[in-house]
């Protein structure tokens, strides 16, 4: 058998930290054989990307190697060579680093220097490792952005980062790792921060590309759908150890360790079954929600929440010098319609506008045209409109789950304090009153109530998430809105708090707009889908039928993209890579959409709505 | 870009009228003005003929006017005595003090105390951008911590201070004195070499002292800066290319860490003229500086209106050159706004 290229035996790292010594890696042992994809996967905190940074040697100051050895067998000279004996500076390791093996990042966004070229950052890597002068490598430049998938590979040399999508800027940093023609690539959860079609287009693209190279891949990630879909061998992390090693069929197929079985239990999947609930590696006990009485209210015949021809524009100005001023239309005539108790899922990618439907919702930021129509039981009433005592009832009404559990909680506030803050501002109860409370929803998130005194920063993600969930339930809201609650979130955690959400949703009697750009997590807790593409509504169905029979073109593709933890279902990257999918007037017809037009929302089957082009809505009628 | 700098002159030049305005009427703001009082002064002594000619130049500046037709001769927009003669046209007034026209007086100082400023700022960055950086990468070292005491010492030393020690050793321990900006022999004598060479030689102390305090600050901010640059996962996109640790550090954090410098420029420029007044008047350095202060106690306000229009001359260019340098340095400015 031919020798691997990389060779990590015992590869031992620790961490020293005001706080005291630990290891982060602990006695690491795996083979990256050549040509292969070997997958790196384990929650955050394991050591994967503590591994992959042993490996180049760029690790932290506070880290050291403590033990062990990465032998390097480079098939360019058929050398072998111990990383872990050089000093990081070195000029072997730095003829190494980027030169033999290169690394792609997880935040295309902040890996880019915002204040050089694409052209500039991609040459210098190859101008470091091989001797060519500016023009030449300029040239190859070009050719590897071409390979990449630039549509204008010249242009792209004089463009910054910050003018490129998410996408294009992983797709030049996988040109910048490729240029020098590594032996290895180490991608640190490369798509983890891309939508679901570009995180298909570009897994796609370092597969083709590692076909025509040869090169072997890292690949670090905790999405096992990504890992079934792409890595030949997966390596299963907790703790800085191995739980679990083999072949991608022998993981998946007859997973041994239960920390592996249990993080696949934990992922949510389109094959799941109507009633199947995920199994959080931690389960979480809520001590109260069984015997809870949900408060005793009227309820709305119809909708509680109904959203008519919601539009929105916003102006922007293109540059400091230029100030000509653009129009965007963020959000096209939407409709929406929220059932009391149940939950609406609202899917798109990013910057579709679902985040602002759920702003003006939330009466946040005013619609161009349109109305939000909220019923408390005495019928609708236009929330734009409420003024005075009914516009503080309707904020009591309708309560915000943030994304990020890290930055919407004060650091400078106690646990107490942050939940008691709402009931302040609303002047509900006296001290006790509000002591009681807080005791409570502690309870029913399922923490202990000795939290009260902590900080959130002694939290973990998790846990925050949690007491953010305990906040907006404080004044007893009737609906949630929850802007991506686990997107943030660690597979096994993300599973905890969407049962949790499930369980107070039938304990309170809550109804909850879910938006979030995870298929998979929306299909586990919506009753009804709708999904969203460049400020369109372009379908919605009650979930059973959107995924039994997805009539869109957009809604197809995006179903098709998302990386699903079954063996038996592959990626179908060839459908996917013609891209085109969000983009209205590419739409094949009937469903195109000129500039400027809104289309038509069509019912074909009872509660599923497709939303067509102006034209053949009119043949239709 | 043209239609941005058009926009931008236009500010300028409404800021700098509004700037005149407060000058003017703030100087005017105390009772009486030079002449006044120096005509009070001589009624006591009874000497007629000096009387005669401060009233001439009452006269001749209209200073009998109301004080907004004063104001508006001054500006130049309306016809004062000698016809349309005012700062638009380039015409400065006269110094009563000294006896001069304005631009006499502040001529020779104003291009000396640039000078000196300059050779200020020029030590600041060559000194502090080189330890920033050293304690920057090299956080909580020896060294960082010596470079953290040094700077903290320079920060808290009062310059004066600082310049009346040296003043004393200087001429104790070596015979020389550093107080002018060059050797007494060299007053009025026409620029020579060896008059440079003085010059030159006097440059270094006050710089020195100027600029510590100075040099302190830049430190701390640039090392705080370049720390929060040293975290950024570009620098280990650079460092994971395999490029050496001087020219990642120098081509990516370094220069992004630049940008607050960049923009403190609108402020430096006119701090190149009104600061340093304590040191200056300590080691008798014939800037600027020390002639406003007695302009603006003896309401000479002739003399002391020009000084801090100039100020503010160099306050507004200095704004705009730095947004200009801030524009071609960093594209996300330049062509930003769009997302």
């Amino acid at each position: 058998m031919e020798a691997p290229i990389l060779s990590v035996r015992q590869l031992t790292v620790d961490f020293s930290t005001d706080a005291g010594n630990f290891r982060a890696v602990d006695g690491l042992t795996f083979d990256i054989p050549k040509g292969k994809t070997v997958a790196l996967v384990g929650e955050s905190g394991s050591g994967k990307s503590v591994t992959a940074q042993a490996i180049l040697q760029i690790l932290s100051k506070k880290a050291r190697i403590a033990n062990g050895s990465l032998l390097f067998n480079d098939p360019a000279n058929g050398g072998s060579i111990d990383i872990a004996a050089l000093p990081a500076e070195s000029d072997a390791m730095h003829g190494l680093r980027g030169g033999r093996i290169a690394m792609i990042f997880q935040e295309p966004m902040t890996s880019l220097s915002p204040l050089h070229t694409i052209g500039d950052q991609i040459s210098e890597a190859l101008m470091i490792h091989a001797d060519v002068d500016q023009a030449a490598a300029n040239q190859r430049t070009m050719e590897v952005l071409g390979r990449v998938g630039f549509p204008d590979p010249k242009r792209a040399l004089r463009t910054y980062p910050f003018e490129l999508s998410g996408g294009l800027r992983q797709r030049a940093m996988i040109a910048m790792a490729l240029i020098t023609r590594p032996a290895l690539l180490i991608a640190d959860e490369p798509t983890t921060a891309l939508d679901v079609t570009t995180q298909a287009q570009i897994l796609d693209l370092i597969k083709e590309l590692q076909v025509e190279t040869g090169m072997s891949v890292l690949l670090i990630t905790h999405d096992l759908g990504v890992v079934a879909n792409v890595a030949d061998e997966v390596v299963v992390m907790y703790r800085g150890r191995i739980m679990e090693a083999g072949s991608r069929d022998d993981i998946f197929r007859n997973a041994q360790h239960p920390y592996l079985q249990a993080l696949m239990r934990a992922v949510p999947r389109f094959a799941m079954a109507e009633n199947e609930r995920l199994t959080p590696i931690r389960e979480v006990k809520s001590a109260s929600l069984a015997s809870i009485d949900a408060p005793q209210r009227v309820q709305p015949a119809g909708p509680i929440l109904k959203v008519e021809h919601l539009t929105k524009s916003f102006t922007l100005r293109s540059g400091w010098f230029s100030g000509k001023a653009r129009e965007i239309r963020a959000v096209s005539e939407v409709d929406l319609s929220l059932p009391a108790g149940k939950t609406l899922g609202l899917v798109g990618e990013s910057g579709c506008g679902k985040t602002t439907v759920s702003k003006m919702i939330m009466r946040a930021i005013p619609p161009n045209s349109g109305r939000v129509l909220f019923d408390d039981g005495t019928g609708l009433k236009d929330v734009h409109k409420l003024e005075g005592e009914a516009l503080t009832t309707y904020r009591r009404s309708v309560q915000f789950i943030f994304q990020d559990p890290f930055s919407s909680l004060n650091p400078r506030m106690t646990v107490y304090e942050l939940l008691t803050e709402p009931l302040r501002i609303h002047d509900i109860g006296t001290s006790d009153e509000r002591y009681e409370r807080v005791k409570h929803l502690l309870e029913m998130v399922g923490l202990d109530q000795r939290a009260l005194r902590r900080y959130p920063h002694s939290f973990s993600g998790g846990q925050r998430q949690r007491l953010g969930i305990a906040r907006a339930l404080a004044l007893e809201p009737r609906v949630l809105l929850c802007d991506e609650p686990v997107s943030a979130l660690d597979v096994s955690v993300q599973a905890q708090v969407l049962n949790l959400l499930k369980d107070l949703q039938s304990a309170l009697g809550l109804s909850y707009l879910f938006v979030s750009h995870n298929l998979a997590v929306v299909d586990y807790i919506a009753d009804t889908i709708a999904v969203m593409c460049r400020g369109y509504i372009v379908e919605e169905a009650p979930k059973s039928s959107l995924f039994r029979n997805p009539v869109h073109p957009y809604t197809q593709a995006l179903l098709a993209a998302v990386p699903d933890p079954d063996l038996d279902r592959p990626l179908d990257f060839t459908k996917l890579r013609t891209g085109g999918f969000s983009q209205p007037s590419a739409w094949p017809e009937p469903f195109r959409i000129e500039p400027g037009e809104f289309g038509v929302m069509k019912e074909i089957e009872p509660g599923h709505k497709v939303r067509l082009g102006r034209l053949s809505a009119q043949e239709a009628a | 870009m043209i239609r941005f700098l058009l926009r931008r002159i236009v500010t300028m030049a409404v800021t700098m009228l509004i700037i005149s305005a407060l000058v003017f009427f703030i100087i005017k703001l105390p009772p009486g003005d030079f002449l006044t009082n120096q005509i009070a002064e001589l009624r006591a002594q009874g000497e007629s003929a000096s009387i005669a000619k401060a009233e001439f130049l009452i006269r001749q500046y209209g200073l009998d006017k109301p004080a907004w037709q004063q104001y508006l001769v001054w500006l130049g927009v309306m016809p004062g005595p000698n016809g349309f003669s005012g700062l638009l046209q380039g015409d400065w007034g006269w110094s009563f003090e000294y006896d001069k026209p304005v631009v006499d007086v502040v001529g020779d100082a104003l291009w000396l105390t640039l000078l000196v400023n300059f050779a200020v700022v020029i030590f600041i960055h060559l000194i502090a951008i080189p330890i920033a950086i050293y304690s920057a990468t090299r956080q909580y070292s020896v060294g960082d911590y010596i470079a953290t005491f040094i700077g903290y010492i320079g920060l808290a030393t009062p310059s004066f201070l600082l310049a009346l020690i040296l003043l004393y050793y200087m001429n104790r321990w070596f015979g020389i004195s550093i107080g002018g900006l060059y050797d007494s022999q060299y007053a009025g004598e026409p620029w020579s070499w060896p008059k440079i060479q003085s010059l030159l030689s006097h440059l270094v102390v006050p710089t020195v002292v100027i600029g510590l305090g100075g040099t302190a600050a830049m430190i701390r901010r640039m090392r705080a800066n370049l720390l929060d640059e040293l975290g950024k996962q570009y620098y280990v996109t650079a460092k994971a290319k395999g490029l050496g640790p001087t020219k990642a550090l120098l081509k990516y954090p370094f220069r992004m860490s630049l940008n607050p410098f960049i923009a403190d420029i609108g402020n430096l420029l006119p701090q190149l003229v009104s600061g340093s007044v304590l040191v200056s008047l300590v080691l008798s350095l014939p800037t600027v500086g020390p002639i406003l202060l007695s302009a603006l106690k003896s309401q000479d306000q002739f003399l002391a209106g020009f000084i801090l229009m100039f100020v503010a001359l160099l306050t507004v260019v200095g704004m705009l050159v730095s947004d200009l340098l801030l524009a071609w340095l960093d594209p996300r400015i330049r062509m930003g706004g769009a997302r």
